[in-house]
C-alpha cells in the first residue's frame, strides 16, 4: 500500500534521512521505532509531503507521492496526525472535525461525527467545546478522529501516546484495534515499546536517519531492544 | 441635543467604510500572515471604479448599487489575481518581505489609476433616493449617511455567519491558527488563500466604493485609509472581525468628536487611542496572543556568522574606494554618497533592532526625524556648535527611544510594529502641530555646517567617518556578547529567561540603541540638507527604512546597506520620470520575485561559499 523507497531527506544542508527504506501492507499497523531525534517525525514529513526528500521514491497505492503537496495526499488517502496534536484549539470539536473531513470513499463506510462518537464518548459529551479547554487526552481523541473524518485508507500516527496517561494510552491501543478490524493500515511512530507491542504487526528500528532494524513485532528480541531503544 | 445626536450618527456613518476595509485586512491577514500594503489601494481603486461604473451605466432604478457592487467585485477580481500571479511565487519568502510586493502594488495602481482617471479629486456621484437629509432635533444628517450606518452592521452580521456557519469559514479560521495542518488535512491552501483574498479586496472595493457620494475619490485616499485600517484592526485585535467594528467606531466617534474638541489633534487622536490600547491590552480589544512561531516567523532569519578573512579583505576595498571616491567623483555624487551613507546608518539601526532583535518597527524614523530636529532646535534655540549637536541627537533620541521601548517591548510581532507607529504619528504631529516651537509645516531652515566642515569633500569625509563608524560599532554589537543575547531572545524568549537573562530590559536597551543610531543618522542629515521638515519623521519615511532593509535581506549583516544604496541610487535615477512610482513599483516586485531573500540574500547564497571561514 505505502512504499517507501531509499529517500534521502535534508533540512537545509543537514542530511537527515539516508536511504531510508520502508513498506505498509494493506490493514498492517506497523510501528516505526527510534529514539529521540532517529528521524521518525522527519520520515512522515516526508511521506505527507511536509518536507520533500532530495532523492528516492515514495509511492502510495501505486501513485507517486513524494513530490505532492500535503493536501493531495491527504486527498489520495493518506491521514497524517501529528505529534504536537495541533488541534485547532479556538474551533469547537465539532468544528475541529468539520476542518478535516473528506468526500467517502467508495467501498467504506465514512466516518461521520456520530460514529467517531462512538468511537471517542468522551467527545461526544461537549461537542461544542473549544479544542483548547480539552484534556491532553481529549485532545490526542480529537486529533485522530479529526483525521478519521477524511475516511483515510491508512493513517500515520507520530507518537500517539506520547504525554498521555496510561488509561489514555490503553484507550488508543484499543482505537487502533477498531481501526484494524475496519481495514485502516496505520503507521505509527513510537518509543513506547509496550504499546507498540500489544498494537502492531511489524516494526522498523530507525537510528541516526537510517533503518537498522526490521521484524515482525514478535520476533524484536530484548537484546535489539535495549541495543537501539533503550536510553 | 439634535447636534450631538447627529455628530454621534455621522462618526457612525464614518466607521462604516473604515470597518469594511478594515475586516477585509484583518481576514488577508489572520489566513495568509501578509501585512497587506495594496489594502489601502484596493480601497482606492473601488471607489474609482465605482465613479466609473456608476457613470456608464444607465441610470434605472439601483444602477447607483449595481455600479457599487461592479466596483467591489472588480477590486476583488483585481486581489485575487495579486495574489495567484504575484504573492503565491513568495510564499516561501520571509512572510515580512511580502511586504515589499504589497508596496509596489500601491506604487503601481497609484500610478495607473492616475493615468487613467487624472490627478484632479472625483467628487462622487449621489445615491438615488438617499439625496436629502433628516432633520434630527434642528439638526439635519444626509440620508446617505443613514444608509451607511445601517450597511456595516449588515455586513458583519453576514461575515460573522459565513465565518461560524459555513464550512469555507470555518476552513478559514482553521487557517489562521495553523495553516500546515490544515493542508495536511486535505485542504488546498492555495485555493483557500486565494478566496481568502478575493472577499478582503472586495470588501475593501466596497468600502471604498460606498463612501464615494460621501468622501469622494483621491489620490491620496490609498495610504490615509490603509494607516486608519491597521489602526482598527490592531485596536480591535487581530482577527477579531467584531472587534475591528467596534474599533472602526471608536475611530469614526473620535474623528467626529475630536474636531470640535480639539481640532489639532485629529492627525494624531487615533494613534493615540491605540498606544492606549495597547499598552492596556497588548493584544488588542478582542485579540488573543498571537503563537510563537507566528511571531519568530515574520522575520525569517538564518544564521549570522563573523565576516571571514576574504570578506573583511573586500571590506576595506570598499573602504579604499570610499576614501578615494572624492578624487574622481562630481559634487553631485559626492552629496548621493552622503545620503546614501545617511540613510545606510539609519536602515543599519533598523536591522539591528528587526534582524538580530526581532523587533519589528514600523515607525523607525521617529528616531532618525527626531535626531534631526534634536539638532536643528539646538542650533535654532542655543546656536549650538555643529559638533555639539550631531553629538546630542543621538543621546536625545536615545533617551526617546527610551521611553517608547518601555511600552514597545511588552507586545511582539504586527501589534509592537503598530506600537512603534503609533508613537512615531504622535512625535510626528507635535512636531506638525507644535508651530511655535519647531516651526510645524514650514520646517526649521538655516541649519549649515560648521566653516570648517562646509566644503563638499570635508562634509564628504566627515558623514562618512561618522555613518561607517555606527554601522561597524552596530555590527560589533551584533558580534558581541550582547549580540548574541539578543538573538537569544529573539530565538526562544522562554530559554533566554530560564538562563537568567532579562529579556524585556535587554530588548529595551537594543531599542535604545537602535533609535540613539538613527537619531544619530538624523543628526547629520540636517546639516546635509540645511534645512527639517516633518516629513523626516512621517510614515512613508519609516516605510522608506523597512523596504530598504528587506530589499537588501535580513539575513545578512550587510543587507540594510545594499538595500539602501540600491533605494537611493533608484530614486535618484527614476524620480524624474513620468508616472515614475509606476516603474518603481514594478522594480520594486522584479525584485521580490528575483532575489526572495533580499539583494544581499541572494549574493551570500550565490557567492557566500567563496568567502565563509574554513573553521564554520
Amino acid at each position: 500500500m505505502l512504499q517507501v523507497d531509499s529517500i534521502n531527506t535534508f533540512y537545509g544542508k543537514a542530511q537527515i534521512l539516508f536511504d531510508l527504506s520502508l513498506e505498509v501492507d494493506q490493514g498492517e499497523v506497523v510501528a516505526l521505532l527510534g529514539r529521540n531525534g532517529a528521524g521518525k517525525s522527519t520520515t512522515f514529513k516526508s511521506i505527507i509531503g511536509m518536507v520533500t526528500p532530495q532523492s528516492g521514491c515514495i509511492t502510495f497505492n501505486g501513485k507517486e507521492i513524494h513530490r505532492l503537496p500535503p493536501h493531495k495526499s491527504c486527498v489520495l488517502g493518506l491521514g497524517y496526525v501529528p505529534e504536537d496534536r495541533r488541534i485547532f484549539s479556538r474551533l469547537t470539536i465539532l468544528e475541529n472535525l468539520e476542518v478535516g473531513k473528506q468526500p467517502v470513499r467508495r467501498g467504506r463506510v465514512p466516518w461521520t461525527p456520530e460514529r467517531l462518537f462512538e468511537l471517542f464518548p468522551n467527545l461526544g459529551e461537549k461537542p461544542d467545546q473549544y479544542g483548547g479547554n480539552l484534556s491532553g487526552g481529549e485532545q490526542q481523541m480529537l486529533t485522530i478522529a479529526r483525521t478519521l473524518m477524511g475516511n483515510p485508507p491508512m493513517i500515520i500516527l507520530d507518537e500517539p501516546s506520547e504525554g498521555l496517561a496510561p488509561v489514555i494510552v490503553e484507550l488508543l491501543a484499543k482505537t487502533i484495534g477498531k481501526l484494524k478490524v475496519e481495514g485502516v493500515s496505520v503507521l505509527l511512530a513510537e518509543h513506547n515499546w509496550n504499546f507498540a507491542k500489544t498494537v502492531c504487526h511489524r516494526a522498523y528500528i530507525v537510528q541516526q536517519g537510517r533503518i537498522c532494524h526490521e521484524s515482525e513485532i514478535g520476533e524484536l528480541s530484548r537484546e535489539t531492544y535495549e541495543k537501539y531503544l533503550a536510553i | 441635543m439634535g447636534f450631538y445626536i447627529v455628530q454621534i450618527l455621522t462618526g457612525l456613518s464614518n466607521a462604516s467604510a473604515l470597518f469594511l476595509v478594515a475586516c477585509g485586512l484583518s481576514l488577508i491577514f489572520g489566513v495568509t500572515r501578509i501585512v497587506n500594503f495594496a489594502h489601502g489601494s484596493f480601497y482606492m481603486v473601488g471607489a474609482y471604479a465605482a465613479y466609473a461604473f456608476i457613470a456608464l451605466l444607465p441610470h434605472g432604478v439601483f444602477f447607483f448599487w449595481i455600479g457599487v457592487l461592479g466596483a467591489a467585485l472588480a477590486v476583488g477580481l483585481l486581489g485575487a489575481a495579486v495574489e495567484t500571479s504575484l504573492l503565491r511565487r513568495l510564499y516561501h519568502a520571509p512572510e515580512l518581505f511580502l511586504l515589499v510586493a504589497t508596496f509596489g502594488i500601491v506604487l503601481i495602481l497609484q500610478d495607473l489609476t492616475r493615468w487613467l482617471f487624472g490627478a484632479e479629486d472625483l467628487l462622487g456621484p449621489r445615491a438615488p433616493g438617499l439625496t436629502g437629509s433628516v432633520d434630527i432635533m434642528g439638526s439635519l444628517i444626509p440620508q446617505y449617511d443613514l444608509a451607511l450606518i445601517v450597511i456595516a452592521p449588515l455586513i458583519l452580521a453576514g461575515i460573522w455567519l459565513l465565518l461560524h456557519r459555513t464550512r469555507w469559514g470555518v476552513l478559514v479560521r482553521a487557517a489562521t491558527e495553523d495553516r500546515e495542518m490544515v493542508g495536511a488535512l486535505g485542504v488546498n491552501q492555495a485555493t483557500l488563500y486565494t478566496a481568502v483574498f478575493f472577499l478582503g479586496s472586495f470588501l475593501a472595493g466596497l468600502g471604498g466604493a460606498v463612501q464615494l457620494p460621501k468622501g469622494g475619490a483621491d489620490l491620496l485616499m490609498d495610504m490615509n485609509v490603509v494607516a486608519a485600517a491597521f489602526v482598527v484592526v490592531v485596536v480591535g485585535g487581530m482577527g477579531s472581525i467584531t472587534g475591528a467594528y467596534l474599533a472602526a467606531v471608536i475611530i469614526g466617534e473620535l474623528s467626529s468628536f475630536g474636531i470640535l474638541v480639539l481640532p489639532q489633534s485629529t492627525l494624531v487622536m487615533m494613534f493615540l487611542v491605540m498606544a492606549v490600547v495597547l499598552v492596556i491590552r497588548p493584544y488588542g480589544l478582542f485579540g488573543r496572543a498571537e503563537a510563537p512561531e507566528q511571531i519568530s516567523g515574520a522575520v525569517s532569519v538564518s544564521l549570522l556568522q563573523p565576516a571571514s578573512q576574504r570578506l573583511r579583505i573586500l571590506g576595506l576595498v570598499l573602504l579604499l574606494a570610499i576614501v578615494l571616491l572624492p578624487a574622481v567623483a562630481d559634487a553631485f555624487q559626492l552629496v548621493l554618497m552622503t545620503e546614501i551613507a545617511l540613510v545606510s546608518l539609519a536602515s543599519m539601526s533598523l536591522y539591528f533592532m528587526m534582524g538580530p532583535g526581532g523587533m519589528l518597527s514600523f515607525g523607525h524614523a521617529a528616531f532618525f526625524g527626531g535626531g534631526a530636529y534634536a539638532a536643528a532646535l539646538m542650533v535654532h534655540y542655543f546656536q549650538s556648535p555643529m559638533a555639539l549637536a550631531i553629538g546630542l541627537a543621538p543621546l536625545l533620541t536615545g533617551l526617546l527611544a527610551l521611553v517608547i521601548g518601555w511600552f514597545c517591548v511588552r507586545l511582539s510581532g504586527v501589534y509592537m510594529a503598530m506600537l512603534t507607529l503609533a508613537f512615531a504619528q504622535i512625535c510626528w504631529s507635535i512636531v506638525f502641530q507644535w508651530g511655535g516651537f519647531t516651526g510645524g509645516d514650514d520646517g526649521i531652515l538655516s541649519i549649515w555646517p560648521a566653516d570648517w566642515a562646509s566644503g563638499k569633500v570635508v562634509f564628504y569625509y566627515l558623514t562618512m567617518i561618522i555613518c561607517i563608524g555606527g554601522i561597524l560599532a552596530l555590527r560589533y554589537l551584533i558580534f558581541a556578547p550582547f549580540g548574541y543575547t539578543m538573538r537569544a531572545c529573539r530565538d526562544s524568549a522562554l530559554r533566554a529567561e530560564s538562563i537568567g537573562i532579562n529579556l524585556r530590559n535587554h530588548q529595551w536597551l537594543a531599542f535604545a540603541i537602535a533609535g540613539g543610531f538613527a537619531g544619530l543618522a538624523g543628526g547629520i542629515y540636517v546639516f546635509s540638507k540645511g534645512s527639517v521638515f516633518p516629513d523626516a519623521m512621517a510614515i512613508p519615511r519609516s516605510f522608506d527604512f523597512l523596504l530598504m532593509v528587506l530589499l537588501g535581506g535580513v539575513n545578512t549583516v550587510f543587507g540594510p546597506i545594499v538595500g539602501s544604496a540600491a533605494f537611493i541610487w533608484l530614486h535618484d535615477k527614476i524620480s524624474r520620470i513620468d508616472f515614475w512610482q509606476f516603474i518603481l513599483g514594478c522594480i520594486f516586485i522584479v525584485l521580490v520575485v528575483a532575489f526572495p531573500h533580499g539583494i544581499a540574500g541572494y549574493v551570500n547564497r550565490r557567492f557566500g561559499r567563496y568567502f565563509v571561514n574554513q573553521n564554520y
